[in-house]
């Protein structure tokens, strides 16, 4: 019997996770407590922003997989809502993983496409698959992407606004946890330690059995569900929305890309960190659209060469803590804690 | 004779796309690099030639010889000083150096020139026209749009094939570790070819703004035609790129036409589609290497 094991969990692993489960309580109970909503409403898009940032983080930072496409899965999101509730009758919130089990499908040919360009190529070919969507959402009779749609009230289905605007931010809510749930779960399963593998050395990963394009597809088209779930709330939390809108590279992808980039690329603290760092600055920046780009995309660009993991790397380097039970780490007589 | 007339439009139009794709596929070709601000930087170009020909007084076409060696001068600095850093096995780096780059140069000049579109006038060579049948016109400017760039592409394969300077292009493209073990300093190669890919796509956001008006955020529409252009003459092949320039081309003038005369497709959808297709059938593009 060996007295050596192999452990996930340190002291602060394990305060992190209770930490951010008490946080998803603490969450959970706010429209009971936040009355007129004033906190509510400014969390369900950072939220959805939590949930975007770390399926983009999953795909670039774990399967190496840089999409610049990401609001293909927003749109279909978006329109597969407008055509299950309001045209055919679905209720809205039923029809959400609908709307993500549509981005899944949609995400197979596109990965069958995209996944023969390498890297830089592969990050054009997802966004050039992007503006195909939108082009063919825009020129649809059925669609109407062209016009201004929103959800008329009786596609709602008649539940009151109160009802209505809780259980959005429950939705999105879900949508957090559960986008970093998942990274969790994939980085602790066989499938991420596969990805980390790949990301290491693909070749060495290939020849050791890791069939390499299996396991990238698995994680595209989960995070192409998990996305399209995200742009269907999107929907329901804003008052109408346009092909334009609804796949706007620079609201759904660049901004996503900027947050993960500057929070921590590769990690599962980094892209919530990045997200709070944007919400900072959207506050001090309101109104000022074109600098609040300026400022973001530049830091961003300037981090990608000075800190390329993030303000949660330059934490690591100052302190290695582990708030998420992803890292295996040998434990027994002699090992260095 | 619409549809001959929509073709000859295309092949010209082409030229330009095949001219601004040029540094792209240079980048590409010798160090791997993906430069996502590449129709910004087109933009930034035009707006260049915007202020320098209000400024001077002068033709925009004159302002080419304050415009692209400034541009080439800011290539080579960005890429010795800030692109360099981001060059390595992994592509992430780059990706988000140049993206990042590419949105603040879209809001940059948004906060300039707002979001008015501009155009840049040349005068009368802007309208004359030499006329083949009744029908067929081709525009004097367009044409010799696509001389300029099969000039360009041409100097550039001799540039490459020939000199020595052309040779350390390939050499350090085949193998950077070898090539600065002969003595070349591939740091200085690198900046080299940005400052070629930057002048040329400077010269491609003139031509562009004396063609047709622009705005600030139209780069990215840009960075898809040639990316497109580049991957379907076949990735590192310099006349591929004059193709798949070629080819977008006329993927727009003939899907505008059909969506004029039938109502369905439509030019940048057209051009989507038929580089899916070449994708599908022809990973490598038309004039491609077979292996990678």
């Amino acid at each position: 019997m060996s007295e050596y094991r192999i452990s996930r969990s340190t002291p602060e692993s394990r305060g992190g996770v209770a930490f951010f489960a008490a946080l998803t309580l603490v969450l959970f109970t706010l429209p009971w407590w936040d009355g007129d909503g004033s906190l509510r409403t400014p969390l369900v898009i950072v939220l959805l922003y939590v949930a975007l940032a770390q399926m983009w983080n999953l795909l670039a930072g774990f399967a190496g997989l840089i999409s610049i496409g990401q609001q293909m899965f927003v749109g279909i999101g978006t329109y597969g809502l407008l055509t299950f509730a309001e045209e055919w009758g679905i209720d809205p919130y039923l029809s959400v993983p609908l709307c993500g089990l549509v981005a899944a499908l949609v995400s197979i040919p596109v990965a069958f496409f995209n996944f023969r360009l390498v890297a830089g190529y592969f990050a054009i070919g997802t966004w050039v698959s992007a503006e195909v969507i939108r082009l063919l959402v825009n020129d649809s009779g059925s669609l109407k992407g062209g016009e201004v749609r929103s959800l008329t009230r009786e596609s709602l289905g008649g539940y009151a606004k109160e009802t209505r605007d809780n259980v959005t931010y429950w939705l999105a809510l879900a949508l957090a946890v559960g986008a970093t749930a998942i990274v969790v779960f994939v980085l602790r399963s066989r499938v991420g330690l596969a990805l980390r593998s790949v990301r290491d050395n693909e070749t060495g990963a290939r020849g050791l059995g890791v069939d390499v394009t299996r396991t990238k597809a698995l994680i595209w088209v989960i995070a192409a569900f998990w996305t399209g779930c995200v742009g269907a709330v999107l929907l329901l939390n804003a008052p109408s929305a346009t092909s334009t809108s609804a796949f706007s590279v620079l609201s759904w992808t660049a901004l996503v890309i900027f947050m993960v980039v500057i929070g921590g690329n590769g990690s599962t603290t980094g892209p919530i960190l990045g997200v709070l760092v944007f919400w900072f600055l959207d506050e001090q920046l309101a109104d000022q659209d074109t600098w609040r780009f300026i400022i973001l995309g530049g830091l961003a660009a300037v981090m990608a060469i000075v800190a390329p993991k993030g303000l949660y790397g330059l934490l690591q380097q100052w302190k290695p803590l582990q708030f998420f039970p992803v890292r295996r780490r040998l434990i027994g007589p002699g090992v260095d804690e | 004779m619409i549809w001959v007339n929509a073709i000859v439009q295309g092949v010209l139009l082409g030229g330009l796309f095949a001219l601004f794709a040029t540094g792209l596929s240079l980048a590409f070709g010798v160090m791997r690099f993906v430069n996502l601000a590449h129709g910004d930087l087109a933009i930034l170009g035009a707006y260049f030639g915007v202020t320098t020909s209000d400024a001077l007084g002068v033709n925009p076409l004159l302002s080419l010889f304050i415009v692209v060696p400034a541009m080439a001068a800011l290539g080579y600095v960005l890429q010795r000083y800030a692109f360099n850093y981001a060059i390595g096995d992994d592509p992430l780096p780059s990706i988000l150096v140049t993206f990042g780059l590419g949105i603040v140069i879209q809001n940059a000049l948004l906060e300039r020139y707002s979001a008015d579109s501009q155009g840049l006038d040349a005068g009368s060579i802007e309208t004359s026209s030499i006329e083949l049948t009744d029908d067929i016109a081709i525009g004097t400017f367009p044409l010799i749009i696509l001389g300029v760039a099969i000039l360009v592409l041409g100097g550039l394969g001799l540039f490459l094939a020939r000199t020595r300077m052309g040779r350390a292009f390939r050499a350090t493209s085949d193998d950077p570790i070898t090539a600065r073990l002969m003595g070349i300093n591939d740091r200085n190669i690198y900046g080299v070819v940005m400052a070629i890919a930057f002048a040329t796509v400077a010269l491609a956001g003139v031509f562009l703004g004396i063609r047709q008006t622009f705005g600030p955020s139209d780069g990215p529409a840009l960075l898809l035609i040639g990316f497109e252009a580049v991957v379907i003459g076949g990735l590192g092949s310099l006349w591929g790129t004059l193709l798949g320039g070629v080819i977008i081309g006329i993927a727009q003038t003939v899907g505008n036409q059909l969506d004029v005369e039938f109502g369905f497709l439509n030019g940048p959808l057209l051009g989507h589609i038929i580089f899916l297709v070449v994708l599908l059938v022809r990973p490598n593009g038309l004039l491609g290497r077979r292996s990678r």
